[in-house]
């Protein structure tokens, strides 16, 4: 009977907790699109009035269009490569059984625990001892790079689970090897695809160091965001993108919460 | 994919060919897996081993001004090993990463414990309120802290606006405890995560099994949940330490002078001091530091794993 009151007490405990440290965990962000209302340049409490002059100033701020054409062109690119990349090495992974199997994706695994300045830094001078001038193209590659272990671990946990005999019954029943590809395997992969796609565009569009290292004149919507936090009177505008960036990632991850949960329903068991 | 077939023998098949078609399938299983792995080991290569290998032979290499010369010497590893401005920062970084570390796996564990066994459904509404935030810019969400620790920030003018405090208070702000409240923050679901996924990963017939044979709640936790947990707290202390000790953005948002970590050094020596190589060897020792504490922190732990398992 002690027994299960301490745990009753116990979960109890865990629960208030969990709920303080969501607090911890939201407090902070969500001082940015508070603070982004406020009509002052200056971000103090209590707020001196409501305004959304702040989201106005964006419209028409051609520096940050610039920057945010130049984040998406890169991040598409870095999805996209890195997605495709990975389809390939996550399928060598799960479906074939090779010497060197752990060595090679343990290098391949590696950029995800490297410090990113080491990854820039290196880069950087790669760039220029080959004479490759920095620009948008070479965020796009350094990024290309840190993505790529978390594509091959989202694809990996898609295929571990792939029922290799839907593949052998297509070809028993006549088809080509690309023909099954694209009509078996692809279908059953794609949510896979597309919840990498959405994960790695969502680390490069947010991914600084390596882009303040390997961007010149054009920068990324972050390398802006960096610019601008050094000047008081931008500031509010800066909360007002942060702001509207918070609004687009739960969008973003709504968007993935449900491809995944829509893909679950073929194709076995998906964990979480 | 028909190979799988070929294996298979007929019945009549001489032995002799049943062993050469073994050996011709698990070399052709090798040669398609490294063809399929091949793009990506290429840029992995290219990308990353190539250029960390010239970052070494660059830190062997010295700057006079624009002028790179490349006779190679130890040059900058003696300035790095004499002066102790650049030990102080090493130290410094790895003792702010450590205690980050430490503070939030401490911290994360009752919640992904929670999470893991105490929510009955909506588990995965829990789990995407806490990567939710970690969605948003990472600049921004440090950026956040400045708002609220600064001068004329959160704290202090709320303080100042309820007429508890007269001055603002300016300890909070500018010193490594910032830097410290920061990264715990902004590396929450790095390590609430891989705990989460460890303990949920956990056969609840073993806990059953050990209330079954006596054990009350505390005994099960330490003799059973606690040591099968361990690999995700691992896993979360390296994701949370290696990152963290090269980070840039928080450091210099909020670290003042007394809170710099080795990125700051590494970045003054790329961009204003303009010495490359030295700057080069800051980032081959950086990394040599945070390789071996890593391995001597996975030793550690798996010692302890065995001595409990």
């Amino acid at each position: 009977m002690s027994v299960t009151t301490f745990e009753k007490a116990g979960r109890r405990w865990r629960g208030g907790y969990a709920f303080f440290y969501l607090g911890f965990l939201y407090v902070p962000v969500l001082f940015l699109p508070l603070f982004s209302l406020n009509d002052s340049i200056y971000i103090a409490l209590p707020l001196k009035d409501l305004t959304f002059k702040w989201y106005a100033t964006l419209w028409t701020n051609e520096q940050m269009h610039a920057a945010l054409g130049n984040s998406l062109k890169v991040a598409v690119t870095a999805a996209v490569l890195s997605t495709a990349l990975a389809m390939f090495a996550a399928r060598a992974f799960t479906r074939y059984s090779f010497r060197g199997q752990r060595p090679v994706l343990g290098l391949v695994m590696l950029p995800m625990v490297m410090p990113e300045i080491i990854v820039g830094v290196s880069l950087l001078v790669l760039f220029s001892q080959v004479g490759i001038g920095l620009g948008l193209h070479s965020v796009a590659v350094g990024h290309t790079l840190i993505c790529l272990p978390f594509a091959v671990a989202v694809l990996m946990s898609r295929l571990e689970g792939f029922d290799k005999s839907l593949e052998e019954a297509s070809q028993d029943l006549g088809e080509t090897g690309w023909m099954t590809f694209w009509r078996v395997t692809f279908p059953l992969v794609m949510p896979g695809i597309v919840a990498s796609l959405l994960l790695t565009f969502t680390i490069s569009f947010d991914e600084f160091i390596i882009a303040f290292f390997l961007s010149s004149t054009e920068g990324t919507l972050p390398v802006f965001i960096w610019s601008q936090l050094r000047f008081p009177n931008k500031l509010p505008g800066t909360l007002a993108l942060g702001a509207l960036i918070l609004l687009s990632s739960f969008f973003v991850v709504a968007l993935a919460e449900w491809v995944r949960r829509r893909g679950s329903g073929i194709g076995g068991q998906t964990p979480l | 994919m028909s190979d799988v077939a070929m294996t298979k023998p007929g019945h009549g098949t001489p032995s002799g060919l049943r062993r050469r078609l073994s050996r011709f399938y698990r070399a052709s299983q090798a040669l398609r897996g490294l063809t399929l792995a091949s793009p990506a080991l290429f840029v992995v290569v290219t990308l990353l081993a190539m250029p960390i290998a010239l970052l070494v032979l660059y830190s062997f290499w010295t700057q006079n001004y624009v002028d790179i010369d490349t006779n190679l010497t130890t040059a900058n590893y003696e300035k790095i090993a004499s002066r102790t401005i650049y030990l102080k920062v090493f130290l410094r970084s790895v003792g702010i990463s450590g205690l980050v570390t430490l503070l939030t796996v401490l911290l994360a564990y009752p919640l992904a414990y929670y999470v893991a066994f105490d929510v009955k459904r909506r588990k995965v509404i829990w789990l995407i309120l806490i990567t939710l935030p970690f969605w948003t810019s990472y600049l921004l969400r440090v950026f956040a802290w400045k708002i609220i620790l600064g001068y004329d920030g959160v704290i202090n003018s709320g303080l100042a606006w309820l007429g508890v405090i007269r001055e603002p208070l300016e300890f909070l702000l500018y010193n490594p405890t910032a830097v410290i409240i920061t990264l715990a923050h902004a590396w929450a679901a790095f390590a609430i995560l891989p705990i989460y996924v460890s303990l949920e990963k956990i056969d609840r017939s073993y806990l059953e099994a050990a209330t079954d044979l006596g054990d009350g709640p505390v005994a099960r936790f330490w003799r059973i949940t606690f040591p099968l947990s361990l690999p995700g707290v691992i896993a979360a202390s390296i994701v949370i330490f290696i990152p963290t000790v090269g980070d840039y953005v928080t450091p210099t948002l909020v670290g003042g002078p007394s809170g710099l970590m080795i990125a700051n050094l590494i970045q003054t020596q790329f961009s204003k001091a303009n010495d490359w190589p030295l700057g080069a060897a800051l980032a081959v020792a950086s990394m040599v530091t945070v390789t071996l504490i890593a391995c001597a922190f996975v030793l550690i732990a798996k010692k302890l794993t065995e001595r409990i398992g």
